[in-house]
């Protein structure tokens, strides 16, 4: 009942601290995406300025590797936390040792599950549509970072050209309805996440309370229509 | 005069399983409140020579916290208001005969016997904090503190808790988030609970990680639950005074 040293997360860190963690983390996490997109979006721009981007970032040397290797922490942090709290979380809810076997086949607390009032369905399946991303990243590492399937060789250099990368991988449908997809986890993970961060540090107050409460659908939406915006303009022969 | 069907958890002590019993009630009256309910089937129950369903209930005018009970899934039944103010009306309305009646659910609040939770992890939330401990003296006249009408307003608000413990059972996580929130907002308003507003949060906030309780993914339905309207807010300004104690740690 109380006393029990297994509801401590490791560290001797509370739960809310934890959870501070998981939104300081998950806005610099939101701030990499939104440049992301940014510097993506330059492929609707003529020319090679996306490749001179793309280009500029390869040319950075070590501070290339600080910025992967300060991202992966984050990334790592942001998931190892969550992926704690969410296991305590389930150990909080408690276990019913019941006959009943409709109990244990939904893992649920009550017989119907509980009716929900306004959890939105964003806010319920975070740790779902965060796994699709974490799987996502993964895939897009190994796909256009690690090993690119397309490493056309730029006549005057042997740099990749990315612009053709791109364009050639999302000529194919299963590859960019998998990006878009993803997109939609991601989307759906700001849309919560965004709002929800801002509140778990406390600054959700009488007079930001409008604007935290449409940041999470503002940012999802943008993110969300500006990163699919890629795959769907390759696949209608727009870029 | 209406008949339910009624699903209820029985469960024998803190060890042993539980499962749902099937019972009808006849000769309910739109205007008997659902505990009122309830003690027309233990009356049955008695009749028939059964042990009669435990459940919590004090003052049945909800005020005092005690009563729980999930009803049809949600926490407190229907409405938005205490077990003891619900009114069977509710079900005969919408046509409702098929009431699932559970305990409050959470590793934090275990059943003691039926559907009697033992809450007591709540009181050890308040000993860890949730008062005030320094000396202020006398009454004071009325008017000597002056504490802003906002200021006033939002610590009545947030002291308007029960501690029933519906946020709890509402929430996916078990979080005990507004119940926290509420007692620290209420303090945290008030000039009386300055001096010890870093400790109290500190404290409160370890004592309930301790006891079991889940931690806040801010899906509201705590705020949805509570039959007082305690609002989110106060966990916003929970997760401030955390801040503020850490940082005042720290200089």
């Amino acid at each position: 009942m109380s006393s029990n040293s297994n509801n401590s997360l490791p560290g001797g860190i509370t739960t809310v601290g934890a959870k501070m963690l998981v939104a300081l983390t998950g806005i610099a996490l939101i701030l990499f995406v939104i440049a992301h997109m940014l510097g993506n979006l330059q492929i609707f721009l003529a020319g090679e300025q996306l490749n001179e981007y793309a280009h500029k970032l390869k040319s950075m040397g070590p501070l290339l590797w600080v910025a992967r290797i300060g991202l992966l922490s984050v990334f790592l942090t942001h998931i190892s936390l969550t992926l704690v709290l969410t296991r305590r979380n389930a150990k909080a809810r408690g276990n019913l040792t019941s006959p009943e076997p409709q109990i244990r086949i939904t893992g649920e607390r009550y017989i119907n599950g509980y009716s929900y009032k306004t959890a939105t369905t964003a806010s319920r399946f975070m740790i779902h549509t965060g796994i699709v991303i974490f799987l996502f990243v993964i895939y897009h590492l190994m796909h256009f970072t690690i090993s690119p399937e397309h490493p056309t060789p730029m006549p005057a250099d042997s740099l990749i050209d990315v612009k053709k990368m791109v364009i050639d991988g999302f000529s194919n449908s299963i590859i960019s309805g998998v990006y878009i997809l993803a997109q939609l986890a991601l989307a759906g993970h700001i849309y919560h996440g965004a709002s929800s961060a801002l509140q778990t540090l406390g600054l959700r107050t009488d007079s930001t309370k409008f604007g935290v409460s449409k940041l999470g659908i503002l940012l999802a939406t943008l993110i969300g229509i500006g990163n699919i915006s890629i795959p769907v303009c390759v696949m209608a022969n727009i870029i | 005069m209406a008949a339910y069907n009624i699903k209820i958890w029985r469960q024998n002590g803190p060890d042993s399983n539980g499962s749902m019993e099937r019972h009808v009630v006849k000769g309910i009256d739109g205007d008997m409140s659902f505990l009122e309910m309830l003690d027309h089937l233990n009356e049955d129950l008695e009749e028939q020579g059964k042990e009669p369903v435990a459940f919590d209930h004090d003052c049945r005018e909800g005020i005092c916290g005690a009563c729980s009970l999930v009803i049809n899934g949600q926490s407190h039944g229907p409405e938005t208001t205490t077990t003891c103010q619900l009114h069977m009306r509710s079900f005969e309305q919408a046509n409702i005969t098929e009431i699932t009646v559970e305990p409050f659910r959470a590793n934090g609040f275990p059943i003691i016997r039926d559907c009697v939770v033992d809450r007591s992890g709540f009181d050890r939330i308040i000993q860890a904090g949730g008062y005030v401990s320094v000396n202020t003296g006398n009454a004071p006249d009325a008017n000597a503190n002056a504490i802003a009408k906002p200021d006033a307003d939002t610590a009545f608000d947030a002291a308007a808790c029960i501690g029933c413990g519906a946020c709890v059972a509402a929430c996916k996580n078990a979080s005990a988030m507004l119940f926290v929130s509420a007692k620290v907002s209420h303090l945290a308003h008030l000039p009386q609970g300055d001096a010890e507003r870093h400790e109290r949060v500190e404290s409160m906030v370890n004592t309930m990680d301790r006891e079991g309780f889940g931690s806040c993914t801010n899906y509201g339905e705590c705020e949805a639950a509570c039959p007082k309207s305690i609002s989110t807010d106060n966990i916003a300004t929970l997760n401030r005074e955390f801040i503020r104690a850490k940082i005042g740690r720290i200089t």
